[in-house]
Order: C-alpha cells, then sequence, then structure tokens
C-alpha cells in the first residue's frame, strides 16, 4: 500500500520548517516505514487490551510542603532571552 | 596493563591496598584519552580539572570510591554541559542540577569523567547521527561503535574510560556494547530514576552501566537504583545487593532459545558464534531448549510507533525560550517555533519527530499508535508465557557485525530493522545484557560478537549470575583492541 503523507501539515503540527528538498525526502522515506508498519496487520488484535507501560503505574502523591528547588537564577541561567528576571518569549499577542 | 583498561574490581582492591590513588587512576584515564580519543572520538568534552579535584578529594572507603566513571552526553552532572550530541544544546547550556543516578554515584565515591558521544537524542545505532562527529569502534577505526551509546561503548571497549554510563530505549546500551566487545546491561523499567536523563520515549527509557566484566556492571548497578520521589515511574521494589549471585554456578538454570529470532538476514558467523556460546552454557550446566515468543515479527514496527510517538511529544520541550538554540530574527512566536527548531534539530529527529507526531495525528491515531500499544501487550505476553518456561532467553545482541561508517547513510529503514533483538526487552520492560561471546574476523580485522541474555523483570541477580558464569568460564572478555 503506497501511503500518501502530507508532510508539510505533520511538519506544522511538529512545528517543524521544511525545506522543499526536506519535504520530498523525508516524505518518501516515512512513506517507506509506514509501509513497514503493515507488520502490525499480521496479527490479531481485536479485543487485546492496550500496554501504555509495561509496568503497572500510578499517580504519585507528595505531603503538601515546599522543598527546595532551582532558585530564580539557576533557572534563568541557560535561557537564551531574559529580561526582569522572566524569560522573554517572542509576541504572542497581536 | 595501564590502569584505564583494568575494571573497578581490579582498581579497588589497589586502593584499598594503597598500590594507587584516585589520582593515578583520573591521571591514567586522562592520558589514555589524550592519546586515543583523537582517533576513538568518544568524548565530547572533557573537564580534567574538576575530574582531579574530585580525585583528591575521594573517599575510597566507599564502595565506589576513586572510580571515574564517563557519561553518556544525556545525563545532567550539574555544571558540565549536556548537548545530547545536539545542536539544539550545543551552544551555551550547562546543568542546573544532577540526575537521580549521577547524585547516588556521587554518594557512593564515584567521579564522574567526561561527557561521551552519542547518536542525536538517543536516535540511532551508529553514532553518526551526532551533530558533531561519529565515533569510531575501538577494534577497527573505520566502522561505528553501534549507538545510541556509541562514545560509551567506544570509550570503555578502547580502555580510555574504567566504565560509563548509557541509556537504553531500544538497545542503546546493549547493541553499542556488542559492537565495542563490552558488557551493556538494561536494568529493568523503572529500577534506575530517569530524572535528569533527558527523554526521548518514556515508557521505554533506562539507564544502565557500560562496563569491562559483568561484575563491574553488578557494582555500578548496586548504585543506581531505587524509588526516587522525582521519577513517578521509578519502582518501589527492594534493591538487592547485584552481586550475590556473581561465582554461583548455573547448574539447571533453564534458557530459552526463541525459534522466532533463526530468521534471514542474521550473519552467519553471528550465529556460528552464539551457538558454540550455548553449547559452552550447556557444558556448565544450564538446560537450553527451544522456545516461542510468536510476535517477534511486530517488534520493529512496534516500536517505530511507540518510540517515535513518545519522542514527538518529548521533544515538543525543546522551544528556544527557557533553555538551548534560539532562532533570531523571527517575525512571531510561531515562526519562532518552526525556525527554532528546524536549525536545532538533526535529520534523524526531525524524522522521528515527524513520524511520531503522524501516527498521533488525528485519523491515523487509531491505524498506529493504538494498534501498536496492543501489539506491545502481545509482546509483554510472549515473555510471560516463556518465563514459566525457562529463567533466561537467549539470543544474539545483533543480527550484524559491526559496520563501516555511511553503510546505512540514507536508508533510515535498513537500520531499524537490525534492532529486531534488543527492541522486545525494552517493550516488555525486562532486564537484558550483552557479554561478548567471540570474534568474527572480517576484513583483516577480528570483531567482537555479543550474546543477549533477557531476564524476568527485577530479576537482575539471576541475569548477571548468569552471565558472570558464562564470561568467567571464556576469555572473550580479557581480549583487548589494538
Amino acid at each position: 500500500m503506497a501511503h500518501h503523507i502530507d508532510i508539510q501539515h505533520t511538519a506544522k503540527l511538529a512545528r517543524l520548517k521544511l525545506t522543499d528538498q526536506e519535504a520530498v525526502k523525508y516524505e518518501a522515506q516515512l512513506a517507506k516505514v509506514l509501509d513497514y508498519m503493515e507488520t502490525l496487520e499480521g496479527h490479531d488484535l481485536s479485543g487485546v487490551e492496550l500496554t501504555a507501560h509495561a509496568t503497572p503505574i500510578y499517580d504519585v502523591w507528595r505531603e503538601d510542603v515546599p522543598v527546595e528547588g532551582l532558585d530564580r537564577a539557576e533557572a534563568l541561567a541557560n535561557a537564551p532571552r531574559k529580561t526582569a528576571g522572566q524569560f522573554l518569549i517572542s509576541r504572542v499577542v497581536e | 596493563m595501564s590502569l584505564a583498561a583494568q575494571s573497578i574490581a581490579s582498581l579497588r582492591k589497589q586502593l584499598l591496598s594503597k598500590e594507587i590513588t584516585p589520582t593515578d587512576i583520573v591521571k591514567d584515564v586522562l592520558a589514555s584519552i589524550e592519546k586515543q580519543d583523537p582517533t576513538l572520538k568518544a568524548y565530547l568534552s572533557v573537564d580534567a580539572e574538576r575530574a582531579l579535584a574530585d580525585a583528591a578529594n575521594a573517599d575510597i572507603s566507599k564502595p565506589l570510591g576513586g572510580i571515574p566513571i564517563g557519561i553518556k552526553d544525556n545525563i545532567n552532572v550539574k555544571g558540565a554541559p549536556c548537548t545530547c550530541a545536539s545542536k539544539f544544546l550545543a551552544e551555551n547550556y550547562t546543568s542546573p542540577y544532577n540526575a537521580t543516578c549521577v547524585n547516588q554515584l556521587h554518594a557512593a565515591g564515584a567521579l564522574t569523567l567526561g561527557r561521551l558521544n552519542m547518536d542525536e537524542f538517543a536516535m540511532g545505532s551508529s553514532t553518526e547521527n551526532s551533530a558533531f562527529f561519529a565515533s569510531r569502534n575501538p577494534w577497527d577505526t573505520e566502522r561505528v561503535p553501534g549507538g545510541s551509546s556509541g562514545g560509551s561503548a567506544s570509550a570503555v571497549g578502547g580502555d580510555i574510560a574504567i566504565a560509563a554510563l548509557g541509556s537504553d530505549t531500544g538497545g542503546s546500551i546493549r547493541q553499542p556494547s556488542a559492537f565495542c566487545g563490552c558488557v551493556g546491561l538494561k536494568p529493568t523499567y523503572g529500577r534506575v530514576s530517569r530524572y535528569g536523563l533527558v527523554a526521548f520515549a518514556s515508557s521505554l527509557d533506562q539507564i544502565g552501566p557500560i562496563t569491562k566484566t559483568v561484575e563491574d556492571a553488578a557494582l555500578v548497578l548496586n548504585h543506581l537504583c531505587g524509588k526516587d520521589g522525582r521519577d513517578s515511574t521509578s519502582l518501589d521494589a527492594t534493591v538487592p545487593d547485584f552481586t550475590t549471585g556473581l561465582g554461583q554456578d548455573i547448574k539447571g538454570l533453564r534458557f530459552g532459545l526463541p525459534k522466532e529470532y533463526l530468521v534471514d538476514g542474521v550473519d552467519a558467523r553471528i550465529r556460528s558464534a552464539v551457538e558454540t556460546a550455548i553449547t559452552h552454557i550447556q557444558g556448565l550446566g544450564g538446560i537450553v531448549e527451544e522456545i516461542s515468543l510468536p510476535h517477534t515479527d511486530v517488534g520493529i514496527a512496534t516500536y517505530y510507533v511507540i518510540a517515535p510517538a513518545e519522542a514527538s511529544t518529548n521533544l515538543s520541550r525543546f522551544d528556544g525560550v527557557r533553555y538551548g538554540h534560539r532562532a533570531e530574527n523571527t517575525t512571531d512566536v510561531l515562526d519562532h517555533y518552526l525556525t527554532t527548531r528546524a536549525e536545532g534539530f538533526g535529520p534523524e529527529v526531525k524524522r522521528r519527530i515527524l513520524l511520531g507526531t503522524y501516527v498521533l495525528s488525528s485519523g491515523y491515531y487509531d491505524a498506529y499508535y493504538v494498534k501498536a500499544q496492543k501489539a506491545r501487550t502481545l509482546i509483554r505476553k510472549d515473555f510471560d508465557e516463556a518465563f514459566k518456561k525457562v529463567d533466561i532467553v537467549l539470543s544474539p545482541t545483533t543480527p550484524e557485525l559491526p559496520f563501516k561508517l555511511g553503510a546505512h547513510s540514507d536508508d533510515p529503514l535498513s537500520i531499524y530493522l537490525a534492532d529486531l533483538f534488543t527492541i522486545p526487552a525494552n517493550l516488555a520492560g525486562l532486564p537484558g545484557i550483552s557479554v561478548p561471546c567471540g570474534f568474527v574476523e572480517d576484513g583483516g580485522t577480528a570483531l567482537p560478537v555479543g550474546l543477549q541474555m533477557v531476564g524476568r523483570a527485577l530479576d537482575e541477580v539471576t541475569l548477571l549470575r548468569a552471565a558472570h558464569a558464562y564470561e568467567q568460564s571464556t576469555s572473550w572478555h580479557l581480549k583487548k583492541p589494538r
């Protein structure tokens, strides 16, 4: 089965800008990988429960008391842009 | 033998008898790096000053006192870089905190030395996906060391590290260990806290040791495990002394050989080395029988849906705001994200983010992601059934020998298919180890082959016992490159 992937739509969902060459290359490569995924059709999966984790996991709670974390300077230390003790982001509101 | 070529166990004896000091070890490792790393390219960075300072302050009364351990560059060590071999984090990221496993190693007296190369964000099997350079295999520098923990395995196998940490999402500890002639252990999912490991696929990722011997793997594992409030998936299970099974025989231990693993595409010379190892295990009193893991054929497809899906969400944190690369001169917030991520990520990472985004997107979620999660259940149940009959599942670690750089360069699927033996343990959350089981002459060089053993969840003690008994009755682990 030949897959047609709207690669630019997927790339936008993934917040990745692709050049035209990249789009052509990734589309072909992913189509090949998705063709291979047809092997999932080889077994009857109806009625099988889902596994999200190999071991059972549960919500973990802790006491509602503050604990030591990074201080402001440490938390901001790796930010590419910061101002007034905060992360500086691109303008969101027009 | 140089100190850098020796095991943790051997160095610890010499430290305790005062024949050597931690500074001697660190100096020897640094000298070995200076001499060999221009060829092996295993390290991304080395902070010699810090390692020497840590050695001077090391407390040898602690269980790993004075032992330097190399760290894969996706595990945070406070004050050190943590690039994940990506341009995204290369410019000016310094870890503001320690991964939990690093705190534990430090508490046991170990010191961390060097940041080891890898495939970018741990996506790959050769280190060729590193944004900086490909590492080399110590047995033949024209070949890859495997991946994604290729720098860790190259350094340990090439004797420019005593031991190293790696991470394993689909074989990234075991496969490079097989390629470089070392021991690589992926613990049970949840044994080791993932806090401070840069996430690739959260339901599969597990940190573990790459060492020169099985005993060293147990010694390091003793100081990596335990419940951690910062990782909700870390297991609240008793942590045994993982060395307790070492030296016990394997008479009556049952080993299963999955008939589905005897597929075409496994190098005949690897098969032959593994068959010899099986005969050897029988000679030690192990009982080997054929078993069936009927859903083996969907392992790769299952993994390559689930891992990219999880990666696509995990890597959305790389947005150019709080850390890492940020594109200049963007027009608005959307352009900022699109451009920052396009500039920061390399080709394989982009491929997997796209694949993961696609299989999770509207209209495809049920066809791919839900099916893969169901198939994962069947794979897990295969192992549940197998472990009713046997204690250990045996296989080659890899279907192919270490390959030449560039051999798989433009066919991602061909390299994905080589993960067939290692992926199932991640999908089922089981502990797996690769141990050297022979050498194959190829193109005039002897290349190492790895034997994989997979055990029951949380039964690393039996796994290490079996691996140790086999290792100690052979001399493969004593062979050195060059």
